[in-house]
């Protein structure tokens, strides 16, 4: 049975007081005293040499404390910013690491791209300023497509990143692969592009740098998913200052998707001024700017191919990808089309022989990394299309198709051939809970009834699988992380039996102050309300890599479960010794410590007490205090699945697309809040939808310039664009090897999505021979795709 | 230059000097330290930063502080009560799990609030188009509308049964 705080209860959020009375404090709320302001003049151009800055003008203008130029930073020492993960090419010789300097040198190569800080008394000031800043720029030129980047001719991005390109990567058998292809009855071939985004968290990036001459620290706020992995690229490779001289604070966090796990210039570059100027320097985007300088998503160009049997089943899969890093290495950009994406090939299908190549190539764009999903979208959005498509041509039923592939229940754990093995996980039970939910044999008199109102109408379906909470360690160190990837802990017990919890893991609108709480209320029994959760402050909270990739419960709250089972064996013993029985006596249950068979017993509390006022305690055996930490290092990645389903309705008129329906039937293991779970799914669902239909990052190919720059250009999912979504999720198949038994579901929604949407928009079109559309599939797209197919009607 | 502003904020009469240039936004946040109301673009079209100005909805990255002079604004800051007891609107959006990261939130609950004083009885679609100058990233905005038609229903005032 769920206890009212526990695991499984829909406790309400406890962040939700301060956020809904506007109380939260995000970085920009937060002033330091003697602040000054830091404003970044940008590139106009795409690609250019810089001849010359003269910044005398600036310098001289009302309120400007300095001007600081990239020159004024390497002169003083400052590097560049590091990449986290190495990648190997096919031959096993490295990547192409190019110099990424906090502000440039002499060359620019995006729009955006740093060139100055004006730092003034106000903001106003800075902005003004900068504005007399003169550049000497020569124009080169751009090159902005990643596949127009290989070209011989092609602009070079990076004087040592010969042809654009970082990387030439593969996984997988080749020859299986291709032996496979070679006794296929049939072969479904697709190109396809994944769609260039902006992950638009709506609180746009901010740092505050600090500089303490008296003590010698520093101190960064910054709008960050992960403090610690900040403070150690920052201090360590960048700006050269200890851990113990460098807080990094990130405190309330207006949503993150990804853009803000990495360490960016401004970060370096407030905290390295508040030294130069003496005081604190604080810095907070406007939208327009985050479009140039947040670290976008997606934009793959693959060529895919899935071999089969006369009956439907799969042999082979053999994919092409280009993907577009932009014109630097953001911190962990080139994990995500590797690691991250060919991994998830094999999807929930027993496909035997995969084999995946991947270039990853730079051009003058902003750099690309992780957007919600990282890879995993990528890789099942290319899956489900070719499994559709496939079904199509082979005639065979698109959930039929799919069921005859599945990975069956049975089969786990099952090694893919793609490195990875899923341990846990029931496919067809998925598709049985959603089928019903979308009511599938109705289909037909939907689409039938549509007709007659002159609508087309289409079902799409995403079964999905995804790889969470990135890991262990020394597998990830193997294939070139330069980080590791466990988490954090301390429980903390009080003498009065409140708990602090510190966790490594950030909340950014993921409710951990009230998931993790309902952990240790549902480990020891007492409200969650005596629970505190400390996260987010490197001076606070034991080293932790933060939050992304769907691993705070798996991870993080696997942390939690060692450090509480530690805390459980020394209050054993302190339970042990003030009942005067033996530990192995000691039965515990819902923070109850009793000795078997008496009714002899302390809660969690009294033992706490005692654990701070030991005057009984043998103290050679015994050691006073309750507060225990863990670092928790995952044996294996964590496979949240599902099936998504949707329904879609097309105006042939006009080219609109309504979802009139989606459902989707998640596996995401032990579920502790379902509330909350829900609350990420719809999220999720509507980063996927949008991909699917209306956003789309846009850059001139002649010039360079970002053309979908604002709100006005880059179409966000607006309330009015959405239906309200049916979601289930079951508890049948719990991670096998983390304590909760946890899976993940933060990105869940976003990596399914696209391809659902997508596959319910060509099954509409596809009685008029439309059998593939590029996302977004904007109204002109799918207007566009019908009159091409009907050229007797055009007019 | 500075001009002389004086607004009624949350019920209390504030006076400040200002650059002609700041807008009602800046001077909520920056002069007034009123920092509930968030800035989440620059063109007009997150409504993070929705506020009541003469108690209609307006969007404060748009408005000059010079253009509220002598206008009685309220912010997210002044709904609750002062014991904490929470606006009806406010409490639909906790109980509906209407807010994630809670950057939008502000401004989503303004909006709301208004929306409802000018349809007490809105539909589901009325609820979404109406929001449609509000975005947010997190939630999908399921429980948003979930949670605006619950706070309209709250707001509404009792049916008193007619004289006979
Ligand atoms: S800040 Fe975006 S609409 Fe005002
Ligand atoms: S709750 Fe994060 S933007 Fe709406």
């Amino acid at each position: 049975m769920t206890k009212a705080d526990g695991i499984g209860a829909s406790v309400k959020r406890r962040e939700d007081f301060r956020f809904l009375t506007g109380r939260g404090t995000y970085t920009d709320d937060i002033d330091r005293p003697g602040q000054t302001h830091a404003h970044i003049l940008r590139s106009p151009f795409a690609h250019a040499r810089v001849k010359s800055i003269d910044v005398a003008a600036a310098t001289a203008a009302p309120g400007v404390v300095a001007v600081f130029t990239g020159a004024d930073m390497a002169a003083d020492g400052v590097k560049g910013l590091p990449c986290g993960w190495l990648i190997h090419n096919k031959d096993g010789s490295p990547m192409n690491e190019p110099a990424h300097p906090p502000i440039v040198i002499d060359k620019v190569l995006h729009v955006g791209d740093q060139i100055a800080v004006v730092i003034a008394e106000s903001r106003a000031q800075a902005r003004d300023a900068a504005e007399l800043i003169e550049v000497d720029y020569e124009e080169m030129p751009a090159v902005v497509d990643a596949v127009a980047a290989q070209a011989p001719n092609a602009p070079q991005v990076h004087g040592d990143a010969p042809g654009n390109l970082c990387y030439d990567w593969h996984l997988g058998d080749q020859a299986a692969t291709d032996a496979a292809f070679a006794r296929a009855a049939h072969v479904t071939k697709l190109d396809l592009v994944n769609n260039r985004l902006v992950a638009n968290a709506m609180e746009p990036r901010a740092a505050i740098g600090e500089f303490d001459r008296a003590t010698d620290e520093y101190t960064l706020i910054t709008t960050s998913q992960n403090p610690h992995v900040i403070r150690l690229l920052m201090g360590a490779f960048v700006l050269g200052i200890p851990e113990h001289k460098l807080r990094v604070v990130a405190p309330d966090v207006g949503g993150g998707f990804g853009s803000k796990i990495y360490h960016y210039a401004e970060e370096a570059i407030v905290t390295w001024a508040a030294r130069k100027v003496g005081r604190p320097v604080k810095w907070t985007a406007d939208r327009s700017e985050s479009f140039l300088s947040d670290a976008q998503g997606r934009d793959h160009s693959t060529h895919a191919e899935l071999a089969l049997n006369q009956d439907g089943t799969f042999l082979g899969l053999r994919v092409s990808t280009v993907a577009n890093l932009g014109a630097y290495l953001s911190t962990f950009a080139t994990s995500i089309p590797t690691y991250l994406y060919a991994t998830l090939l094999a999807g929930q299908y027993t496909t035997p022989a995969i084999y995946c190549e991947v270039k990853a190539v730079f051009t003058n764009t902003v750099p690309v990394d992780a957007y919600r999903g990282a890879g995993r979208p990528e890789a099942c959005y290319l899956i489900e299309r070719l499994v559709d498509n496939a079904a199509r041509e082979l005639g065979i039923d698109r959930v039929e198709l799919r069921r005859r592939n599945m990975v069956p229940a049975s089969a786990m754990p099952y090694q893919t051939p793609v490195a990875l093995q899923y341990d846990s996980g029931d496919f067809h039970r998925n598709l049985d809970l959603a089928l019903p939910m979308i009511d599938y044999d109705g289909f037909p008199a939907r689409r039938a009834e549509a007709a007659q109102r002159g609508k087309l109408r289409g079902i799409g379906f995403s079964t999905y699988i995804e790889a969470c909470g990135i890991a262990p360690s020394n597998v990830a160190g193997a294939l070139g992380a330069r980080a590791g990837l466990y988490e954090s802990a301390e429980v903390r017990f009080h003498p009065t039996g409140s708990v602090t919890l510190f966790t490594g893991s950030h909340s950014h609108g993921q409710g951990h102050e009230t998931t993790f709480a309902q952990l240790v209320a549902d480990r020891f029994g007492i409200p969650v309300d005596s629970v505190e959760i400390v996260h987010g402050d490197t001076s606070k909270v034991p080293f932790g890599m933060g939050t992304y990739g769907s691993r705070s419960l798996a991870v993080g709250g696997s942390a939690i479960a060692r450090a509480m089972d530690k805390v459980e064996t020394k209050a054993k013993k302190i339970a042990a010794h003030m009942l005067e029985a033996s530990e192995a006596d000691i039965e515990v249950k819902d923070g109850s410590f009793t000795v078997a068979g008496t009714d002899k017993s302390l809660t969690i509390g009294e033992i706490a007490l005692s654990a701070y006022v030991p005057h009984k305690f043998p103290l050679e055996e015994l050691e006073p205090g309750l507060d225990e930490q863990a670092f928790y290092d995952p044996k294996n990645f964590t496979f949240p699945n599902g099936c998504q389903v949707c329904e879609i309705e097309i105006d042939p008129e006009t080219g609109v697309s309504e979802i009139v329906k989606f459902v989707c039937a998640d596996d995401f293991g032990r579920v502790v809040n379902p509330m909350i779970v829900e609350g990420q799914v719809h999220g999720g669902l509507v980063q996927g939808i949008g991909q699917a239909l209306m956003e789309n990052c846009v850059y001139d190919a002649r010039s360079g310039q970002l053309v979908t720059g604002t709100y006005n250009d880059y179409c966000m999912p607006r309330a009015d664009d959405l239906p309200f979504f049916a979601v289930k999720y079951h508890e049948e198949a719990l991670c096998t090897h983390n304590p909760l038994g946890v899976k993940g579901c933060g990105e869940a929604g976003t990596i399914g999505a696209a391809a659902a949407v997508m596959n319910a928009v060509v099954d509409a079109l596809s009685a008029l021979g439309v059998h593939h559309l590029e996302m977004p599939a904007t109204p002109q797209a799918v207007w566009q795709a019908i009159r091409a197919a009907r050229p007797s009607q055009a007019a | 230059m500075s001009v002389s502003v004086t607004l009624t904020v949350n019920g209390r009469s504030v006076t400040r000097s200002v650059e002609p240039r700041t807008l009602l936004v800046q001077m909520l946040r920056e002069h007034l330290g009123l920092t509930g109301t968030h800035v989440g673009c620059d063109t007009s079209q997150c409504g993070a930063c929705v506020v009541h100005l003469d108690g209609r909805s307006v969007k404060a990255c748009t408005v000059f502080a010079v253009q509220a002079d002598g206008a009685s604004v309220t912010t997210i800051e002044g709904l609750a009560a002062a014991d904490g007891t929470l606006h009806p609107m406010q409490a639909a959006f906790r109980e509906h799990h209407a807010l994630q990261c809670g950057f939008c939130t502000p401004g989503m609950v303004m909006s709301a609030i208004d929306l409802v004083k000018t349809n007490p009885a809105p539909t589901e679609r009325d609820v979404r188009v109406g929001l449609e100058g509000n975005l947010c990233r997190c939630t999908g905005y399921h429980n948003i509308v979930k949670a605006v038609l619950a706070g309209a229903e709250a707001m509404r005032p009792p049916v008193v049964p007619a004289a006979e």
